[in-house]
Order: structure tokens, then C-alpha cells, then sequence
């Protein structure tokens, strides 16, 4: 099975390439990436016009299966992944039951591939049950196939049994991605505390219930040389924090999400309160805004996740206080990236490859992020310009709680293809 | 010079929206039905043939019997909804909500909710007007409106007027709602509570913070006090009662301190002996059985500017 993309600007920065090239797949792995191709009996995509990449990788995202399939199933979450330009995302353990076992791992690992369009890689418990209370089958989860392990939704709120994760984790190298909140400093908090929570009279979350938390990760990570990331970074301490730590030769990386530098907590008083601006973290100060970008610009931010959080119309449609937190993401990320950090010469498209492939596979250990002979063809061909309204109907996932709805957005990518396959084409 | 304005807006959700010539409006309106309220049949056809809903999710008999009172002399039929709002309900969907009022053709909402921006949602997705009686912790209107009709009836003007509001500002939309007005009538106010019940950044809004009970009165010409609910005290945002009390509340001794003919305001219920003594609530500074009273006349004031707009 040969295919053939013609004339893309290929990114591949691996290999140092930035330039008009033919890519060539066979049976699944990348055959040639060189000028001018000639090869019989293949499909020939044309990319001209186009940017190609090696597939995007999403590392947070929940896809609701097992437990909340009237929020997302594997299936609509994979169709909304592809449409996003993602060949490969990872599921959050916080479903219903949670991935703490070989079960629920097994499932989602042996649906995602029956399924077929992005790879569907698992991430495991940190504790049983998401409890914090006793540490999760490591060996097992690992066994399972799990690439990475995480309490997302939670904090480990004991420090001991995260200490112990970090060591432990590190027998099977894999990597504790840390959800940072000290829920005593964010109580009953829906918003950023800030200038505009005072306005709104909504409860906040100070900056800090992040921070705090970021910085006691940092210290159990210097002393376990563990391997954490913390995920979806929003304020300016914890990037600072971050930078630091990374001076020091800690082994720590972390991820953003597109909303962090695109939105602030003025979102929800300009949208009136609408319930698709809340969302934990939650949108953060001006000042949080430019440090994630800066972060992004220096390395200090490795990754760019969706957190994709869907939530159905009815649960969502009530007071600010009592909506869930969370928004969706996949489809709208690369456009936001797009918007947000190429046009506005934060990142170039090197930048992006780095921060949605190649950072990614290299913390979660998947072998992907280049176009190197021989390695999986997972490919993303991008269309920059190519405008699209966010709709309920032009959404593929099954809710539709983003603040983008309405919106036009430019950027999306015309194809994916996962393992050799074609599995989306515009 | 306010005749010449109309009321457009469909919806009263909050004094921040308002411009200063809207609020004198109402103020102006308000003046002449307090006046319906002191004969003795209380009644005037400008609502006849309305229907108003009282929509209330957070239980309150004074607001609710304020607004009831006020569309009854307007001769509007209005109904009262007291809605559950329990904690272990999801919360109702604001969709359903509105499609049964449109289902009733309601003219006006008037409606009381527990979580700020509530009262914005439903008016979004009804055709009806929406008067908010107080959201969560955000606005409410006709209480800043009826305290500052209370400030110019008794002090004549508000520009360069100081107003000390004392409290819980934090959780305060009575304290939101003032600030809005009492600014956009050029008014010069001053908040003053426990550093740990004054919200971040409030003086980006323009309003002096000050700590110290004594400082906060020295000056003022009013003094608008805030109920403290013991449920702050609970989730650790002060020690006690007693020292609240000791340190914030007003009485006949620290108000020795302020001008004479400093008047005494509160949006009630007071809560004898914790921020107001007994002495001083029933005192000769004391206005807030006329805020009472003026709380009917600038409800009617704001239900007859809706129902009169444009296009109704």
C-alpha cells in the first residue's frame, strides 16, 4: 500500500527539513522524503500549497468512554481528533470506572485500534480509584500499555503518596503528569480570582492554589529525580517556576492548552457569564496570558495539549456556579496555534512541530515526531489559510461546550493519516 | 431634563450597565410614585392588563414583597414562583426555564438567584424583561437605586457625597450595586471590612479601602452597613462574631467619631447587636425604614420605565 503526498512544504525538524518535498509511505512507514518522487501504483495526495508535518500528538485530552458516553464516545472523540489533525491522542483516566486496571486500559487501548483513525494511547491512574490514597498497579498499567500515569481532574493532595509515585514511576520510566491545585486555596472557586472575579461576584481560584502546588512537585521531583509533567500550565509563578527548575537540570517538563494563550478571565464577563469560559485551570489574568506565551517562545512550555473536556448541552446550560468545569479542544486547537503563535510570530512552524510532535512522543516515549525512513507514517497536511465556522454542525464531537462556537477560525488541516492510512481527507 | 430620556433597555440586570443619566431617570421617576404610595388608595392603572413573575430561587420575603407591593399599585397581575434551588439538585437548565415563561406570555421577570450572572442567562433566551432582585454575589439594582434615592432625598445631591459602605463586601452585590451608582453619580466612596471580606482589586473601581471602623467614619455623610452572615465565619474568613463586632460593628460610641448629621443605612435584615446596635438602628440618624419605604417607589419606578419602553 504506497501513498504518495507531492509538493508539501514538509517540517520535519528532526531532520532539518524546511523545504517543497515529496514524501513517500509504504505499508505504513515513511519510504523517502526527497524532491520530485517518482514511484508507480501509489495514491497520490497533492500538498501543494500545504505544510506537512509528522502527526500531531495530543497528550490530555478525556474522551468520556468507559462511563459518560452521552458526552463522548472513543469513536466521536477519534472523529473529532482527526478533524483537529491529531494521528494520535492520549485518554485521560478519569472515566467511569477509572483506568487504574488492565481492564479499563485494555478496552480503551483495543477500541481505539478497532476504531482506527487517530492512536488511542492510555494514560493510567496515579492512585487506586483516583483516591490518593494507595499508589495504582504501576506494573500492571505498564504491562497494560499505559504511557503515562496521572490523577488529572485531581491533585495528589498527599505529599507522601506523590513522593512515593514519583519513585516508583520511575522504575517503569514512565512519566507522572501532575494535575497542580491545592483545593483548601481553590474551595468553592469558578473563576480566576482577579479584578474581574471581584466584578462578577464569583468565587475565585487564586493564581497560587496552582503555584504552590507546582512548586511542591519541583521539590519532589529534585529529590526523586522522578520523571513529571505538569500539565495544563496557565499562571505566570508556575512557568517561573518551571524556568527554574529547568536551570537546575531538573527532569520535569510540562504542557499549556491553547485557551491559556488565547483567552483571559475577561472572557467570562465579555460572554456574559457563559458557561463555556469556565474551565480548571481557569482563564487567568492578562499577565498569565503573555508569561505562557513567552514560555512557549523560550522552551520552557515543551507541549501543546487540548485538555478536551466535553459536556453535554443540558449539564452545561445553568449558572456559572454550578456548571462543570471544562471545554473541548480538539478540533480547535491547530487553529488557535495557528492564530494565536504563528501569525503573531511567537513560534514558527518548527516551533509548532516541537511543541504538538516531537516533544510529545519524546515525554511519553512513543517513538514518533519525524519523518525519519522507516518510522511510522503519521502525517498531518496542513491547509493554514483554510478558514472554518465553529458550529455545532461543523463540530465531529459529541458536545459542544467551546467558547470558539460562532467563531470563524483559519487554519485546519485537509488530511491525516495514521500508520499509513488515510483516516481524514477534506 | 430627564423627560427627554427614554428607557430602551428590555432588561434591568445591573447598575454597571447603566449610564448616569439612565439612573436619574429612574430616581426622577421614583419621586413621583412615592408620592401614589402615601394616599389611601394606592393604586394607578399604568400596569393594567401586565402579567409579573417573581421568580425567585434564593428565598427572600422583603425584596419579594417590595417588588409584589410595587406592581399591585401599578394595577399589574403578579404571581409568586418560589423556584427550588436545592444543593442536591444539578440546577435547573435556564432553557427550560425560559420556555415555560414564554409558554405563559410573561411580561416581566423579576428574578432573585443565588449564583451571580443567573439573571443574565435567563434574559438572554426570553423575550420577557428580566429585573434582577439580586444574583449571587454580583448586583443588585433596585437596592443600590433605593439607597441612593434614599442619599439624595435626605442629603439633597450625590456628587461629592462620602459614602462609607461597611461590611462584608466580598460577598456583597448590595455593595456592587452602590459602588456602580454612587460613582456614576460622582459620589466619593469608601469601603471598610476585615481585609479578608474585601475582594482583590475592588480599588481599581475607584473606591478608598480602609480597615480601621473609626477612619472609614470621620468623614463620611453616610454610612450603608452590611448584614455579616455567620456563615463566613465558617469558612475561615474571620474568627468570630465578637470580634467582628468589637472591631467593625457600629454603635452609639463609634459614631462619635463621625458628623452629626451622618445618616445610618442598611439593606436589611439588620441583625440586632452583631453590625448595627439596637440603639443606633432605631436612632434619630437611622434611615432605613424610609429605605423601605422608598425601596416600593423605586421598584414601581423600574417596572412602569420597562413596561413603558419602546416597542413593548
Amino acid at each position: 500500500m504506497k501513498i504518495l503526498i507531492k509538493s508539501g512544504h514538509v517540517v520535519d525538524p528532526v531532520n532539518k527539513i524546511d523545504a517543497e518535498m515529496d514524501i513517500l509511505i509504504e505499508d505504513g512507514k515513511i519510504e523517502a522524503v526527497s524532491k520530485n518522487i517518482k514511484t508507480a501504483a501509489a495514491e497520490v495526495i497533492d500538498a501543494k500549497g500545504k505544510i506537512v508535518t509528522p502527526g500531531l500528538i495530543d497528550m490530555h485530552a478525556h474522551l468520556r468512554e468507559p462511563g459518560r458516553e452521552d458526552e463522548e464516545t472513543l469513536l466521536t472523540a477519534s472523529k473529532a481528533a482527526v478533524k483537529g489533525g491529531f494521528s494520535s491522542i492520549c485518554a485521560m483516566p478519569n472515566t467511569t470506572p477509572p483506568a487504574d486496571n488492565q481492564g479499563v486500559v485494555g478496552f480503551i487501548s483495543s477500541e481505539g485500534k478497532r476504531i482506527g483513525l487517530s492512536n488511542i494511547y492510555v494514560i493510567g491512574t496515579i492512585t487506586k480509584g483516583r483516591q490518593g490514597q494507595e499508589l495504582a498497579e504501576f506494573g500492571e498499567l505498564k504491562t497494560a500499555g499505559v504511557v503515562a500515569l496521572s490523577d488529572d481532574g485531581s491533585s495528589v493532595e498527599n505529599s507522601e503518596i506523590m513522593r512515593r509515585a514519583l519513585e516508583y514511576a520511575g522504575m517503569y520510566n514512565l512519566p507522572i503528569i501532575a494535575h497542580c491545585e491545592d483545593k483548601t486555596l481553590s474551595k468553592d472557586g469558578v473563576m480566576n480570582e482577579g479584578f474581574i472575579s471581584t466584578l462578577l461576584g464569583l468565587r475565585g481560584i487564586p493564581a497560587i492554589s496552582e503555584s504552590a502546588r507546582v512548586a511542591r512537585e519541583l521539590e519532589l521531583c529534585a529529590m526523586t529525580k522522578g520523571k513529571l509533567h505538569i500539565a495544563h500550565v496557565s499562571t505566570k509563578r508556575s512557568v517561573e517556576l518551571i524556568r527554574d527548575a529547568k536551570k537546575r537540570g531538573l527532569t520535569v517538563t510540562c504542557e499549556t492548552c491553547p485557551h491559556y494563550f488565547t483567552l483571559t478571565d475577561e472572557a467570562v464577563k465579555q460572554s456574559g457569564f457563559d458557561t463555556n469560559t469556565k474551565m480548571n485551570p481557569p482563564l487567568r489574568a492578562q499577565e498569565d496570558r503573555e508569561a505562557v506565551k513567552q514560555a512557549l517562545r523560550d522552551g520552557t512550555i515543551d507541549c501543546i495539549a487540548t485538555d478536551h473536556a466535553p459536556h453535554t448541552e443540558d449539564e452545561k446550560d445553568t449558572d456559572f456556579d454550578t456548571a462543570p468545569f471544562g471545554i473541548i479542544g480538539l478540533e480547535t486547537a491547530l487553529s488557535l496555534v495557528i492564530m494565536e503563535l504563528l501569525d503573531k510570530k511567537i513560534l514558527n512552524w518548527a516551533g509548532l512541530v516541537e511543541k504538538m510532535s516531537i516533544n510529545p512522543s519524546r515525554i511519553l516515549g512513543l517513538n514518533k515526531g519525524t519523518l525519519s525512513k522507516a518510522s511510522d507514517a503519521d502525517i498531518a497536511i496542513i491547509d493554514p489559510n483554510k478558514e472554518w465556522q465553529v458550529t455545532k454542525d461543523t463540530l465531529e464531537s459529541k458536545s459542544k461546550n467551546t467558547p470558539f462556537l460562532g467563531r470563524t477560525l483559519k487554519g485546519m488541516a485537509v488530511a491525516v493519516i495514521t500508520e499509513g492510512r488515510v483516516v481524514y481527507k477534506v | 431634563m430627564p423627560e427627554k430620556l427614554e428607557w430602551t433597555r428590555k432588561d434591568l440586570l445591573g447598575l454597571e450597565d447603566l449610564s448616569k443619566e439612565e439612573i436619574e431617570l429612574i430616581l426622577h421617576t421614583a419621586e413621583s410614585f412615592k408620592e401614589v404610595s402615601e394616599r389611601s388608595v394606592k393604586k394607578v392603572p399604568a400596569l393594567r392588563g401586565k402579567t409579573v413573575v417573581n421568580l425567585f430561587f434564593e428565598s427572600s420575603t422583603r425584596t419579594r414583597t417590595s417588588f409584589e407591593l410595587a406592581a399591585k399599585r401599578l394595577s399589574a397581575d403578579i404571581v409568586n414562583i418560589a423556584m427550588q434551588a436545592s444543593s442536591v439538585s444539578k440546577g435547573e437548565t435556564f432553557k427550560d426555564t425560559a420556555k415555560n415563561i414564554e409558554a405563559m406570555k410573561i411580561d416581566i421577570i423579576i428574578m432573585r438567584h443565588a449564583a451571580s450572572g443567573a439573571p443574565y442567562m435567563l434574559a438572554r433566551s426570553v423575550k420577557s424583561s428580566v429585573i434582577n432582585a439580586g444574583d449571587g454575589s454580583h448586583e443588585h439594582p433596585t437596592q443600590g437605586l433605593l439607597d441612593i434615592f434614599t442619599m439624595k432625598q435626605k442629603k439633597g445631591k450625590i456628587k461629592g457625597l462620602k459614602v462609607s459602605i461597611v461590611g462584608d463586601i466580598t460577598h456583597s452585590r448590595v455593595a456592587r450595586s452602590n459602588i456602580w451608582g454612587l460613582n456614576k453619580l460622582g459620589a466619593e466612596v469608601t469601603v471598610c471590612g476585615p481585609k479578608t471580606l474585601i475582594p482583590v482589586d475592588i480599588e481599581k473601581l475607584g473606591v478608598n479601602v480602609k480597615y480601621d471602623l473609626r477612619d472609614a467614619l470621620k468623614d463620611a455623610d453616610v454610612v450603608n452597613i452590611l448584614r455579616i452572615q455567620h456563615e463566613r465565619q465558617q469558612r475561615g474568613l474571620f474568627p468570630s462574631l465578637r470580634e467582628y463586632v468589637n472591631r467593625f460593628g457600629i454603635n452609639k460610641d463609634v459614631l462619635r467619631c463621625a458628623k452629626k448629621d451622618i445618616i445610618i443605612m442598611h439593606p436589611g435584615p439588620i441583625n440586632r447587636g452583631v453590625e448595627i446596635t439596637p440603639e443606633v438602628a432605631d436612632g434619630p440618624q437611622s434611615v432605613i425604614l424610609e429605605q423601605v419605604t422608598n425601596g416600593i417607589a423605586v421598584r414601581m419606578a423600574v417596572l412602569y420605565l420597562i413596561a413603558q419602553r419602546r416597542g413593548q
